[in-house]
C-alpha cells in the first residue's frame, strides 16, 4: 500500500488555474521534495493534499484511505509565517497543540500527550527553551518548534511547508538530521523546498512542479538541464552554472 | 417637502463636508488606515469639551483647534502603542478610541454640572446636528477643503508613490514621516470640520466609503479621487434631501445610507471588480479555456494594485 | 444598596467582555468587535419596537443576531468583494449604526431609548429595572442576564479553548488537523454580539468597545501564556469598574465611563512602567559594553 497517491489533482484560484493534473505516488518511507519556481503551485499542492484547498478535480489517498479516514496519521507543518509569533504562549504550549485532535477538543490533556510533547522538544533540542515565550525566539529556532508540534504527533506522514526557508545554518543541520531520522524510522516525509542546490542531498525522491508536474522521481533523473528548463523556463539556461545544471554535474549532485 | 430657511447653506455645508472627508479618506484608504479616522473622530471629545470649556463658547471656529488638538494626540498615542509594543495596530486604534470617547464623556458630565453649562449641543456634536451650522461654518468647511486641495495637488505625484509603494519611496529618499505626518493631519482636519454636522461614527463612512467605491470604480488613482468625491459630495446632498423631507430626521445617518448604497452598486456592478461582471467572465472563461490558463481575471494582487503611470522617479542605483 | 447592584453590573460587563476580549485581540479583530457593538444597534432597536420590553430573551437574542449578521457582512466584503479589512468593517458598521439611528428617530415616539444612552449607557438606572417574582424582589433585572451570559461565555472559554487556541495561533495549522477556523470565529463573533447586546444598556455602544480591548491590552503586555493572561484580564476588569465607579462618586461623572477613563489609566502605567524598565535595562547594558571596553 503507498503512503500517499495523488491522482488527476487540479485546483484553482478565480478560475485561474494554478495546478494542472497532477500524478504520483510515494512508498513508506519515502523522503520527497516538492520543487519548483516561485508561483509554481508547492504550497498549493500541499494545501490540496491537505484539504485545505479545495481541489477542482482528482483525488488524494493516504495509506489507501481518503484524508478524513487518517487524519490521525498525517502531519502538517504550515510555514512559519503562519503562527503568530507574538502569542502569548511558550515552546511548550505550541508542542502540546500537537496532541489536539478534532473531535477532542475538550477534556485535560492526558500524562501521555504532556510526555509526547516533552520529548518531542527533546528530539528537537528545545528542552531548554521549553519555558521560553515564542516570541524571544531566533527564525530557527521557531521553526524547530513547530517540527517538535509535528513530531509531537506522532504521525506516519508529515508534509512540510518550506522549513528549511530563512533560518539559520545550525538550525537547517538539526532538521535536516531530523528529517533523516524520521525516515529510518519508516515515516513518509513531504516537503516543499526552494533551493535546487541542497535537494539532491536531501531527498530520495523529487517532485519537479510548475503548474504541472515536470518531472517525478529519484534526484537523479529528475534534475537535469531538460527537466529543469522545462520547470524555470529559458532564464534557467543562462544561469545553470549556478546549479550545476548540465546533466552529467546535476548527476554528480545527485551521487553526493 | 418643506424647506427650512437655511436649508441651501445646510445642503452647501454637507456637500464642502462630504468633498473633503471623501478627499482625505482616499489615502486613508490606500494606506489600509481607515479605520483610524475613525478613531481620531471618537477621539476628538475631550477635545471639543476643554476647547468649550476654555472658550465658554460653542460656535465651531472656537471647538475647532481643540478638536485638532485632540485628534492629534490620539494619532501620536496609536503610534506610540504599535511602536513600543507587540500589540496588533487595530487593538491600539480600538484602546485608543475607546479610552480619549469615555474621556470626553468623563469632561462633558464634568461640565453639565458647572453653573454656567449652557451645554446643550454637545452631544449633538456626537451624532451630528446638521441644522444647527451656522452660515460662517462654511466658511471654515472651504477653507478646510481649500487646503486639502492645495495640499493634495502640490504633493500629489509623492503622496501617490508614498501610497503605492512605501518601500520605493523610502528608497527614492523621500521624507516618508513628513508625508505621513502631513496626510494624517489632512483626516484630522477634514474629520474635525465635519463633526458637527454628521457626527461621530458616521463621519468614519464618509472617509471609507466613497473612497471604496472609488476604488471598484477606476484603475487610477487620479480617477478614484475623482469618483469617490463626486459619490461623497452627492450622498451629502441627497441624504440632507431626505433627512429633510421628513420631520426629526437626523443628517448624518441618511448621508451614510445614501453612500453605502452608491458603494454597495459599485462593488456588485463595477465593469471590470464588480462581483457579477466578475463572476459572468469566470464562467465563460472556464468554459471557453478549459485547461489553459485564464489571464482575464485580476488575481488578489493585482487586483489590489494601483496603476502607477508617468512620473516614477528614476531609482537610485 | 443600588450602589452595590452598579458595580456588580460594572464587573459583569467588565469579565464578560474581557473573556471574549481575549481572543479578540490575539486574534486581530479588535475592531471587528468595535464593529459588532455599533452594529447591534438596528436589531436593538427593532427588538424594542416590536416587544416594547428591554429585556424579553427572544428579542434580545434577534438583537444578537444582527452582531452575527455584520460579522458575516465584514466576512462577504472581504472575501467575495475582496475589500481591505479596514474599509471592510468600517463600511458594515457605519451602515448599520446609521439604520439603527434612523430607527430610533423615524420612532422615537415608541421607543423608550434615547441617543445619549446609545452613547454612553445608563448604567446608574441599572438598579430601578427590578424583577419581582411574586411579592420578592430578585434585583435587578440587568444583573440577572449579565449574570446568566456569564454561563457561556466562561463555557466557550473553558471548553472551548483549545479550539479558540489553535485557530488564533495557527490557523494553518488547525485547518490541517480538521478544525475549522470559521466555524470558532463566528462561534466567538455570536457570543461577543450577545454580550455586547447586553452590556449595551449598562454602557453604551461606544464604551464597551473599552472593556472589550483595554484589559486584555493590559495583561498582554505582561503576560507569557495564555492563560494568565485571561487571569489578569478578568483583575483589571475588576478593578477598572470598581475604581471607575468610587471616581465617578467623588467628581460626580458618567459611571460607565469613568471604568473605562480607569481601565485606560491602567493600560497607560504598565506600558509605562514596561517602557521604563526596558530603557534602564538597555542602559545598564550599554554602560556594561562600555567598560568593557
Amino acid at each position: 500500500m503507498k503512503a500517499l497517491e495523488v491522482t488527476g489533482l487540479s485546483a484553482a484560484y478565480d478560475g485561474t488555474g494554478v495546478l494542472d493534473d497532477i500524478s504520483f505516488t510515494l512508498d513508506r518511507g519515502a523522503l520527497a521534495g516538492i520543487i519548483g519556481p516561485n508561483g509554481s503551485g508547492k504550497t498549493t499542492l500541499l494545501k490540496s493534499i491537505m484539504g485545505i484547498v479545495k481541489p477542482a478535480s482528482g483525488e488524494v489517498r493516504l495509506f489507501g484511505e481518503p484524508l478524513n479516514a487518517v487524519r490521525d496519521k498525517v502531519s502538517y507543518v504550515p510555514q512559519r509565517q503562519s503562527g503568530d509569533w507574538d502569542f502569548p504562549a511558550t515552546v511548550i504550549d505550541v508542542a502540546r497543540m500537537g496532541r489536539y485532535k478534532k473531535g477532542k477538543l475538550f477534556g485535560r490533556l492526558s500524562a501521555e500527550d504532556k510526555k509526547a510533547a516533552e520529548e518531542a522538544l527533546e528530539k528537537t533540542g528545545l528542552t531548554e527553551l521549553r519555558n521560553r515565550q515564542i516570541s524571544a525566539l531566533s527564525g530557527g529556532q521557531q521553526q524547530r518548534v513547530f517540527i517538535a508540534r509535528a513530531l509531537a504527533q506522532a504521525a506516519e506522514i508529515y508534509f512540510m511547508d518550506e522549513p528549511f526557508a530563512g533560518i539559520d545554518a545550525a538550525s537547517e543541520a538539526a532538521i535536516a538530521g531530523l528529517l533523516g531520522e524520521m525516515r529510518d524510522a519508516g515515516k513518509t516525509v513531504v516537503l516543499v523546498h526552494h533551493d535546487l542546490h541542497t535537494a539532491a542531498g536531501y531527498f530520495n525522491s523529487i517532485a519537479l512542479l510548475n503548474r504541472r508536474l515536470v518531472a517525478f522521481g529519484p534526484p537523479k533523473e529528475v534534475l537535469n538541464t531538460t527537466h529543469l528548463r522545462a520547470a524555470y523556463g529559458v532564464r534557467f539556461g543562462t544561469s545553470a552554472d549556478i546549479f550545476g545544471g548540465t546533466g552529467p554535474e546535476a548527476e554528480k549532485a545527485g551521487d553526493r | 417637502m418643506t424647506f427650512h430657511a437655511n436649508f441651501i447653506w445646510v445642503i452647501a455645508g454637507c456637500a464642502l463636508i462630504g468633498a473633503g472627508a471623501s478627499l482625505a479618506g482616499n489615502f486613508a484608504f490606500l494606506r489600509k488606515r481607515s479605520l483610524i479616522g475613525d478613531a481620531v473622530a471618537h477621539a476628538l471629545l475631550p477635545g471639543v469639551v476643554i476647547g468649550y470649556l476654555i472658550s465658554g463658547e460653542k460656535s465651531l471656529w472656537m471647538l475647532f483647534p481643540g478638536a485638532l488638538a485632540a485628534g492629534w494626540l490620539s494619532l501620536l498615542t496609536i503610534e506610540g502603542i504599535t511602536a513600543f509594543s507587540k500589540l496588533k495596530s487595530d487593538t491600539a486604534i480600538a484602546s485608543v478610541l475607546s479610552v480619549f470617547f469615555a474621556a470626553g464623556i468623563v469632561l462633558l458630565t464634568y461640565v453639565q454640572q458647572l453653573p454656567e453649562g449652557n451645554h446643550a449641543g454637545l452631544d449633538a456634536f456626537l451624532f451630528g446636528k446638521a441644522a444647527a451650522m451656522l452660515p460662517g461654518d462654511l466658511y471654515l468647511f472651504a477653507a478646510v477643503d481649500a487646503v486639502l486641495v492645495g495640499v493634495i495637488w502640490l504633493l500629489y505625484p509623492y503622496l501617490k508613490l508614498f501610497c503605492f509603494d512605501p518601500e520605493f519611496a523610502a528608497a527614492t529618499g523621500l521624507p516618508m514621516r513628513a508625508l505621513s505626518f502631513i496626510l494624517s493631519t489632512l483626516t484630522v482636519l477634514a474629520v474635525a470640520a465635519g463633526i458637527q454636522a454628521v457626527g461621530v461614527v458616521l463621519m468614519a463612512a464618509l472617509l471609507i466609503t466613497p473612497a471604496a467605491a472609488g476604488r471598484y470604480l477606476s484603475k487610477r488613482l487620479s480617477g478614484m479621487i475623482a469618483v469617490s468625491v463626486v459619490l461623497g459630495t452627492l450622498s451629502a446632498v441627497l441624504g440632507t434631501a431626505v433627512s429633510y423631507s421628513a420631520p426629526a430626521m437626523p443628517t448624518g445617518p441618511w448621508i451614510v445610507v445614501t453612500v453605502t448604497f452608491f458603494a454597495v452598486f459599485a462593488f456588485l456592478f463595477a465593469p471590470e471588480k464588480g462581483l457579477f461582471p466578475l463572476m459572468l467572465r469566470k464562467k465563460r472563461g472556464v468554459s471557453s479555456n478549459a485547461g489553459k490558463e485564464s489571464t482575464a481575471t485580476p488575481s488578489g494582487s493585482e487586483h489590489n494594485r494601483l496603476k502607477i503611470r508617468g512620473e516614477k522617479p528614476t531609482r537610485h542605483e | 444598596m443600588n450602589d452595590f447592584w452598579i458595580v456588580v453590573t460594572g464587573i459583569l460587563v467588565a469579565v464578560n467582555c474581557g473573556l471574549l476580549g481575549v481572543f479578540l485581540i490575539l486574534r486581530g479583530a479588535a475592531m471587528t468587535g468595535d464593529a459588532l457593538s455599533h452594529a447591534v444597534l438596528p436589531g436593538i432597536a427593532a427588538a424594542y419596537l416590536l416587544s416594547g420590553s428591554r429585556h424579553s430573551a427572544v428579542m434580545l437574542i434577534g438583537a444578537a443576531l444582527t452582531g452575527w449578521l455584520a460579522a458575516y457582512l465584514i466576512e462577504w466584503l472581504k472575501k467575495k468583494i475582496r475589500l481591505q479589512n479596514d474599509a471592510s468593517i468600517g463600511i458594515t458598521f457605519t451602515f448599520l449604526f446609521a439604520t439603527g439611528v434612523i430607527l430610533i428617530s423615524a420612532f422615537s415616539g415608541n421607543i423608550d431609548l434615547d441617543l445619549d444612552c446609545v452613547l454612553y449607557g445608563d448604567i446608574a438606572y441599572v438598579p430601578l429595572e427590578r424583577i419581582y417574582a411574586g411579592s420578592g424582589d430578585l434585583g435587578p433585572a440587568p444583573v440577572w442576564l449579565l449574570g446568566g451570559n456569564l454561563v457561556p461565555v466562561a463555557a466557550l472559554v473553558t471548553f472551548g479553548y483549545r479550539g479558540l487556541l489553535v485557530t488564533t495561533f495557527d490557523p494553518g495549522f488547525a485547518r490541517g488537523i480538521g478544525i475549522a477556523s470559521g466555524g470558532w470565529h463566528y462561534l466567538l463573533m455570536g457570543a461577543v454580539s450577545l454580550t455586547v447586546v447586553l452590556s449595551f444598556s449598562a454602557v453604551g455602544a461606544i464604551l464597551v468597545t473599552a472593556f472589550l480591548t483595554v484589559p486584555p491590552a493590559t495583561a498582554y503586555l505582561i503576560s507569557k501564556r495564555l492563560v494568565p493572561m485571561i487571569w489578569w484580564t478578568v483583575l483589571f476588569g475588576v478593578i477598572s469598574a470598581v475604581g471607575g465607579f468610587i471616581a465617578a462618586l467623588r467628581l460626580d461623572t458618567a459611571i460607565s465611563a469613568s471604568m473605562a477613563v480607569v481601565s485606560g489609566a491602567l493600560f497607560a502605567a504598565v506600558f509605562i512602567l514596561l517602557r521604563l524598565s526596558k530603557l534602564r535595562k538597555q542602559a545598564d547594558r550599554s554602560r556594561l559594553n562600555f567598560s568593557r571596553k
